[in-house]
Formats: structure tokens, sequence, C-alpha cells
């Protein structure tokens, strides 16, 4: 009973859901196997503008590829590709 | 066991084109005398660095892959970090996907090449 009058409730204006837009793993999706550390203007993708690696909550990335993407980077930075500190990267 | 590693190493940008030649083959000639095989070599020229090294904002990019034993990287390293005129190097060991992503890598651009 409690359910059926729970179910009658009408909003005059419909409640605002956001439909939440599903993230996924890009790598997952297009099938690459091997993060390239030199290439630098991909990698720029997963940091913020202060050149902070971006978690995996943001990006979607799942933990197999967050991984490489992280090591990848780090690899990039040692060599200068990328910097280790930041100011308005993007 | 023979292990595919790739070698990235930045030199000072005060080199001239020979000395920097020189450095170059000067390694290529270790890893060759080592019983090392180049696979394939890459100049990217003087590049700007992401943030200073030794004071210097620019540097000449070498990468060279090869196939190697294990034991020869310690001593590639050692020689690199013996050098003055590198001043940063890094070496991968390349798992199949990365050397499959270089291969492609490598055919692409030798695909743009000819057409060019």
């Amino acid at each position: 009973m409690a359910n059926q009058q729970s179910s009658e409730i009408r909003y005059l204006t419909p409640i605002a859901v956001d439909i939440k837009k599903k993230k996924y793993c890009r790598f997952k999706k297009a099938g690459i196997k091997y993060i390239d550390y030199k290439d630098a203007n991909f990698l720029l993708k997963f940091v913020n503008e202060q050149g902070k690696i971006l978690p995996r909550r943001i990006t979607g990335t799942s933990v197999k590829y967050q991984h490489k993407v992280a090591r990848a980077i780090k690899r990039a930075r040692h060599l200068a590709l990328m910097p280790y500190v930041a100011d308005l990267l993007k | 066991m023979v292990r595919q590693y790739e070698t990235v190493f930045i030199m000072t940008p005060v080199l001239s084109d020979e000395q920097m030649k020189e450095a170059v083959s000067k390694f290529q000639d270790y890893l060759k005398a080592k019983g090392a095989e180049i696979v394939y070599e890459d100049h990217w020229g003087l590049r700007k660095l992401a943030y200073p090294i030794q004071k210097k904002s620019t540097g000449f990019f070498h990468l060279i892959e090869f196939k190697a034993e294990p034991s020869l990287i310690r001593d590639l390293e050692i020689e690199l970090k013996r050098d003055e005129r590198v001043i940063r190097f890094l070496t991968v060991a390349l798992e199949k996907h990365a050397v499959a992503y270089n291969e492609k890598k490598r055919n692409e651009k030798a695909a743009k090449a000819t057409e060019n």
C-alpha cells in the first residue's frame, strides 16, 4: 500500500536528474596496448594544468592502463619532455 | 637471454655538430663492440627542455634501440654517466607491445618518407 502511494506522487516540473555520461577507458576502447613516454602531447591529456597526473576518477582509465600512464608520464618527466611542476600548462 | 632496449640520451647544446656526432658514434661503437645489435636510431635534434637541466634549457636528443644482454645495460649506463657531454639519459626495456608499437611507428614514418 505504502509503495503504491509513493509512486502516485507527481511533480509539476520534472526533477532535474542529469544523466551522467558513462566514463570509459580510452585504452581499452581503442585497443592501445603500449603507452609511449616519448609522445608528450598525448600524455598531456592525463595531467592537469599544474602538470599533476589526473586520477582515474576523472579520466576513467582502467587500473591497468592508469599504471602505464603514470609510468609513461614519469619517464617523460625524467627526459624533460614534460615538466615536474608547471603553471598554466594548458 | 637477449632483450630489446631503448635508450634516449640528452647531450649539452654547447656541442658543435661534429662533437655531437662524435659523441653519438662513441655510444654506437660501444654497443657494437659489446655485441649489441642496433635495431633503430633516431636523432631528434635540438629540443627545448621542459625544465632546465644543469642550467641548460635545450639539448640534443638521441634515441638508440638495440638488442642486447641485460648485463650490458649496467655498463652502458656507467658509460653514459661518465660522459660529461650527456646531461640526461633513460634506458627502458621494451616488452612485446612496445616493440610492436615502435615497429608500427617506424613503418608509418618510412611510408611517409617514400610518399614525399
